[in-house]
């Protein structure tokens, strides 16, 4: 078997264009435009992108969320492009995905116990309540979560407690393989870091392989090892971190470093513009 | 270790019911309209042995007597009687029952009705929500006075026709909002994260979106049972409810209106309870609306 | 001191809810022209601060004590006629969130030339001829048309824009910009940025400059004060406090940011220790 968990070939997105009773018909919108990515066992890769990029849209298509018009998809050797949501069932456990927002993807109405144990069940990690309680508590201490959050609601639970529990759960399913949508964004850089650690060490103790979508190259070069750049849905530059932030290729990428401001003295920095960095 | 164990017990017991319970109560328009709507199930329930006198009872000579405050009272109608002698306090207790009866049965019809095919139409949306759409759109430029009046026409007066005509109506109330509701629960990252975990579309749906609509829903049919209460009187305004034998607010209403000269008693209580009545069900749908929502709780 | 924009000294508030204080005894002022950084973690009452000034406090939070000097007037004690044309006129904000600090209902036309129709008594055709002016001056291509376009029409960074614009178009003495690139993209945060510094230059406004983002206050703040758990740690000359923190709490705070030209950095959490002492002085 070669190295890659995740092969997704030339894929193509497109919003819209159904017609409405009475209503106008929306011009399709093409998110994706032929997009290749691959993620090779226990590697941490990162998407990059600024809003309107796809980088959200092509994550989603990766975990099969939302269909594909044109292309490929590869999990573990197989094809899962046009997998019913039924066939890809068994293979959700799998591929997990940890969102931006862990208020919004938690559901509100319940108590942290049943949103974590009840994956568990449902996939037959966890043989019954009590094994699921177990492997809950566990997990939970090992992510210095207080064992009370389990029985608060999502809204009663501190920013940082409610990212760790949306990691535990996913973590509690041993999945091969975790998409993470800027999961930091909206974080304290006191609580990213926490988060980041986490995500990190879990990846490496269940040889986890990883699609990390974030806006910001700072964080992406903490976390990954390669990188794809993504700009109006097609990837610009793609590569090992070391080699692309040492030296882009490609005037976006420069564009998009050069625009992150950096903790430190740098006089130029309001002055360069794109054009500037391009040259 | 042991200090472990003992400290961890109590997270095992859910809080989750009691808490809900104890949320709601610390509302008080929960308090205020829960409490006179069981007043009023008491009554409605107990009619027959609360009442003072038989609702039906006539007495030519006790005719229009005012109530005990007012001067010619008649002495055990403490709510004075109509021009036929008939107890106004008694009427309007079994009156209760009838406005109760109509006021739970139809709003649950319409509610449930409503709300699956919203839930059916937002969450499958496609054709499914558009056949349904299209369905509440036409259903709802129906007049809704002649809709019920040709149903009573054609099946015939009484508490039962009266019930299927607002569930009939009313039902696109619910399917709207449910829709609208569901729509906007879908689009939510929680949604998402379960279709990723891997759950079924039926189980997602029920489990995951339905619980989250539910507040509105019961904020709805908290309403509507106001609303149907004041159908039901309307109709019955009009004779299309249940025979006059049976004690109506609507009923007791439209009798009051004819002996205004004789008497406004005759038309001020059973006007009276119908406005506490719906008071009380939009006051406990608001407050419900607040209390069940985790969010808004704090 | 007296050349100071603004000046507030010992400024406390509680949170009427719990009784838990979010500012304690904060001071710093904003001299004449200078960017002065307002930074820390949420829950630092960074925010607060830039409130108070405004008046614009949540009803939950009331200020105990403390004062907010601006020309020469408490803005805390003024009577509310003069407070309401100092901070109308004198004082501008430019919001967190382009999104929904417009009205979605009104052109952009109406809701740029409010400010100069109401202190200026511009006739409607005067205040468009200001409101032309000053789009060009926040680089807006077609501003004939951006009067006339509604909030939703313009993305995220002309809107930005003309939340600038509008904030500019009195003059104010003092500028109040709270976290007002969080919400964009890099690329546009930086072009942003260099807008509300060449504007400043060339208006000699004081700016507060609030946000969480120590790369931005970095680039674009003369002076900085870091808040934490609503106390000043530390306060001084930019440069001094990224090279030379004194503060074990600014050091780590430096440490936890994520950065793309060190591979290791961003994943050292502050140490426990530090907000556990911090939290004690606090306490104490």
């Amino acid at each position: 078997m070669s190295g890659d968990l995740l092969v997704a070939r030339d894929i193509e997105v497109v919003f819209g264009g159904r017609g409405h009773w009475l209503g106008r018909t929306r011009e399709p919108v093409k998110a994706l435009h032929g997009v290749t990515v691959r993620i090779g066992r226990g590697e941490t890769v990162g998407i990059v992108g600024e809003s309107g990029s796809g980088k959200t849209t092509l994550g989603r298509a990766l975990l099969r969320l939302i269909d594909v018009a044109g292309g490929s998809i590869a999990f573990a050797g197989r094809d899962i492009t046009q997998l019913s949501e039924a066939e890809m069932r068994p293979l959700r456990r799998r591929m997990q995905l940890i969102f931006q927002d862990p208020m919004a993807s938690l559901n509100p109405r319940r108590v942290i116990r049943r949103i974590v144990a009840e994956p568990m069940l449902f996939h037959g990690v966890a043989k019954d309540e009590a094994d699921a309680e177990a492997k809950a508590r566990a997990i939970f201490a090992r992510f210095s979560l207080p064992l009370a959050c389990l029985d608060r609601y999502p809204h009663e639970l501190s920013g940082g407690q409610r990212q760790r529990v949306g990691i535990a759960r996913v973590a509690l399913l041993a999945p091969d393989f975790v998409l993470a949508d800027e999961i930091v964004s909206g974080l304290d850089v006191s609580t990213q870091a926490q988060a980041l650690n986490l995500l990190k060490d879990l990846s490496r103790d269940l040889g986890l392989s990883m699609a990390f979508i974030s806006h910001d190259l700072s964080v992406i070069r903490a976390v990954c090892d390669r990188v794809y750049v993504l700009r109006s849905g097609r990837v610009v530059e793609e590569g090992a971190c070391e080699d692309i932030f040492a030296a882009p290729k490609h005037e976006y990428t420069r564009a998009l470093m050069d625009a992150i401001p950096l903790p430190r003295i740098d006089r130029d920095w309001l002055r360069r513009t794109a054009a500037d960095v391009a040259a | 270790m042991a200090e472990a164990t003992a400290g961890a017990a109590p997270v095992l017991l859910s809080r989750r019911p009691s808490h809900t319970l104890r949320a709601c109560l610390r509302e008080p328009k929960v308090v205020a309209g829960g409490c006179f709507i069981l007043f009023l199930l008491v009554l409605a329930l107990g009619a027959s042995w609360i009442a003072p006198k038989d609702p039906l009872e006539q007495d030519i000579l006790l005719g229009a007597t005012p109530p005990f405050w007012l001067p010619g009272a008649e002495p055990g109608h403490w709510l004075g009687t109509d021009d036929l002698g008939r107890d106004a306090l008694s009427r309007v207790i079994y009156g209760s029952r009838v406005a109760l009866t109509v006021a739970f049965v139809a709003a649950s019809l319409a509610a449930a009705l409503g709300a699956t095919l919203g839930l059916v139409a937002g969450w499958y949306r496609g054709a499914i929500d558009a056949t349904i759409s299209r369905l509440v759109e036409i259903w709802m430029a129906f007049p809704p006075v002649l809709l019920s009046i040709l149903l009573v026409a054609v099946v015939g007066a009484g508490v039962g026709s009266v019930i299927a005509a607002i569930a009939i109506i009313d039902w696109t109330r619910f399917c709207r909002v449910v829709r609208a509701e569901t729509i906007n629960q879908a689009s939510a990252d929680y949604v998402t994260a379960a279709r990723a975990m891997g759950f079924s579309q039926g189980r997602i749906l029920l489990r995951e979106i339905f619980p989250n609509v539910l507040p509105v829903l019961i904020a709805l049919v908290s309403l509507e049972m106001g609303i149907a209460v004041i159908v039901e009187a309307i109709l019955s305004f009009v004779g299309l409810s249940v025979s006059s034998d049976t004690p109506t607010w609507g009923g007791m209403i439209a009798q009051g209106r004819q002996l205004l000269h004789q008497g406004w008693w005759i038309l001020a209580a059973p006007l009276a309870m119908l406005f506490l009545t719906v008071l009380a069900f939009n006051l406990l749908g608001e407050g419900l609306r607040r209390a069940l929502d985790p969010v808004m709780r704090r | 001191m007296s050349d100071a924009a603004l000046a507030i000294a010992d400024l406390n508030a509680v949170s009427d809810r719990d009784g838990e204080a979010i500012l304690r005894g904060v001071s710093l002022t904003v001299e004449r022209g200078e960017t002065r950084g307002l930074v820390g973690e949420s829950g630092a009452g960074k925010s607060t601060i830039g409130k108070a000034i405004l008046g614009i406090l949540p009803r939950a939070v009331r200020v105990t004590s403390g004062e907010v000097l601006f020309e020469g007037q408490d803005l805390l004690k003024a009577p509310a006629a003069l407070r309401r044309r100092l901070i109308g006129e004198r004082i501008a904000l430019i919001p967190q969130d382009p999104m929904t600090a417009l009205n979605p209902g009104r052109r952009i036309e109406g809701q740029l030339t409010d400010g100069l129709r109401l202190w200026r008594d511009l006739s409607a055709g005067a205040a468009r001829e200001a409101a032309l002016k000053l789009l060009d001056e926040v680089q807006i291509r077609d501003p004939e048309r951006v009067l006339r376009s509604f909030p939703h029409e313009l993305s995220g960074g002309m809107r930005q824009r003309v939340l600038i614009a509008a904030a500019f178009a009195l003059e104010p003495k003092l500028i109040v910009a709270d976290e007002p690139t969080t919400a964009l993209d890099v690329t546009v945060q930086k072009q942003i940025l260099r807008l509300i510094r060449a504007m400043q230059s060339a208006h000699g406004t004081s700016v507060l400059f609030v946000t969480h983002d120590l790369g931005v206050v970095a680039q674009i703040c003369d002076r900085v004060t870091l808040l934490f758990g609503g106390r000043v740690v530390e306060e001084g000359r930019t440069a001094d406090l990224l090279q030379a923190p004194r503060h074990p709490y600014t050091r780590a705070l430096l440490e936890a940011c994520p950065r793309y030209d060190q591979p290791c950095a961003g994943l050292r959490p502050i140490p426990e220790q530090i907000i556990a002492t911090l939290r004690a002085e606090i306490a104490a």
